[in-house]
């Protein structure tokens, strides 16, 4: 049997480990908030530059018509032989199977595209460990974004491949705060890329956040553009009940709202819809031809955005559940402890009794 | 006829401008336009430069980068990449960076993307007008 002390000191111990998951939790779920107001700052954009491509796609000839072939190249279908994946992880870790479900996916990915190259770009800390364990002989280019176009220039001349999947860009630690900016970096890179011919299709692996409750792992085409205003979701991965069931409480405990507060604005969905003739200052294709590498930037910074989101509601669902556990552990050991106690006690009686009756 | 229309001017971020506003100026690709309430339905690219808008008989001024504008008669939507308030516009910082754009455009240097530098340079400039309510 263990001895009080001990027990008492591992109470003492949980009781600690209690308190920080429960601060973590507190401090996600205000994180949570914020991320949350910042995903749903960038809709209306989004959602207007969604719909003024959508009317130029009526009014602008997009096709030729005589060949049928796109007259833009982010619109060009090829055959699918050189890749580019986005993979999106968190830079932190204690959020559960939050980064490891990304990484499963972006293995499982990897896997089906085998036979063909894949250039990954990995956002966040964790995805980089894990690919780069993954895929030690993947040459690693660490650098920041404004010195990527230069020495992608470098890499092409130099002509040689690492192997099959090779890690083409690291971003780390801009998931603190995302800013258009970094979004853009980066699309406008994959852009020059899809534009060289270098890759024939752009795919992002992540954490799409909807509300607290809704989330769900996905695969998304970004480039080539199937359908604009469509996601083409490529392989999607939703949450079981039982973690849906623990999301909800944690989320209820912590005073987040489970539903992402709607409110997108009707100047969003109105925007460049009226059935009006518009006067165009520039020709609808010139226009057209600007405004599509902005929608990519938009889709990349959205996703950015929602797995942000999604990091934080998974921590806070994880040190949710870790607190709970804190609390089982503490209710078990103390009443092991009483045991021990009560225990004792009567050896002691028994022991004065017998001493006693022997005399 | 009203003698405000509906102003929005919203960036990825956040929206920037909801109001009703009697005149603006806006930085089109082909030049400034102005435009007063009733104007013919129009859709319009912006480039680098600084919006003007009369609300309540004041003026503001916001330095804008990349965009499109929608007029309405009776609504002016404005998507900007960015859009800063003077009282939001890192002084320091623009003119730091129009003298790197200035410095990399006379260095002679080929190698020197030219485009990106002007932009930059004019990025720069918008902001410092913006900023010291020129």
């Amino acid at each position: 049997m263990a001895n009080i002390l001990d027990i008492r000191r591992r109470i003492r111990s949980v009781i600690n480990t209690r308190q920080i998951t429960k601060a973590m939790k507190m401090v996600s779920a205000a994180k949570l908030r914020r991320a949350q107001e910042r995903a749903l700052a960038a809709r209306p954009y989004a959602q207007m530059l969604t719909n003024v491509l959508k009317s130029l796609v009526a009014r602008a000839e997009i096709y030729d018509p005589e060949t049928g072939e796109p007259k833009h190249p982010l619109l060009a279908q090829r055959p699918e032989k050189n890749i580019l994946l986005i993979v999106v992880t968190g830079d932190k870790g204690l959020a559960g199977a939050f980064n490891a479900n990304i990484t499963k996916a972006a293995a499982r990915f990897l896997d089906s595209k085998h036979g063909k190259n894949v250039d990954v770009e990995a956002v966040g800390r964790k995805g980089r460990d894990f690919l780069r364990r993954r895929f030690p002989a993947a040459k690693v280019q660490t650098q920041s974004l404004a010195d990527l176009a230069e020495s992608m220039e470098a890499e092409r001349e130099a002509g040689e491949r690492a192997g099959e999947v090779q890690i083409t860009g690291e971003h780390v630690g801009i998931l603190g705060k995302v800013e258009f900016a970094q979004a853009s970096a980066l699309a406008t890179n994959v852009i020059a890329r899809y534009k060289r011919e270098e890759i024939d299709a752009v795919y992002i692996v992540f954490n799409e956040f909807k509300s607290v409750i809704a989330q769900r792992l996905i695969v998304e085409q970004i480039l080539p553009i199937e359908q604009i205003g469509e996601q083409a979701v490529r392989l999607a991965e939703e949450p079981t009940e039982e973690e849906k069931k623990k999301a909800k409480e944690a989320a209820v405990s912590a005073g987040v709202g489970l539903h992402a507060t709607e409110g997108e604005g009707e100047a969003g969905t109105q925007f460049g819809t009226s059935q009006v003739d518009y006067i165009y200052e520039q020709p609808p294709e010139d226009l057209f031809r600007s405004l599509l590498p902005k929608y990519v930037s938009i889709q990349i910074f959205r996703a950015l955005l929602e797995s942000v989101a999604a990091e934080h509601a998974a921590r806070m669902t994880a040190m949710d559940s870790a607190t709970n556990n804190a609390n089982d552990m503490i209710d078990s050991l103390t009443l092991t402890m009483n045991r021990v106690r009560q225990a004792k006690i009567t050896k002691e009686i028994i022991e004065i009794v017998s001493g006693a009756a022997a005399m | 006829m009203a003698d405000t229309f509906q102003l929005e001017i919203v960036t990825p971020e956040k929206k920037v401008v909801d109001t009703a506003a009697e005149e603006v100026q806006i930085p089109g690709k082909n030049g400034y336009l102005g435009v007063l309430p009733g104007h013919a339905p129009l859709i319009t690219e912006l480039s680098v430069g600084e919006i003007t808008y009369r609300e309540n008989a004041t003026e503001q001024k916001l330095a804008v980068a990349w965009g499109f504008a929608e007029v309405l008669p009776n609504k002016v939507t404005i998507l900007a990449e960015t859009a800063e308030r003077p009282s939001e516009i890192n002084v320091e910082r623009a003119r730091k960076a129009k003298e790197r754009a200035e410095q990399r455009l006379t260095s002679g240097d080929t190698s020197v993307d030219v485009d990106r530098a002007l932009d930059a340079l004019h990025r720069a400039e918008a902001r410092l007008d913006v900023a010291s309510g020129k």
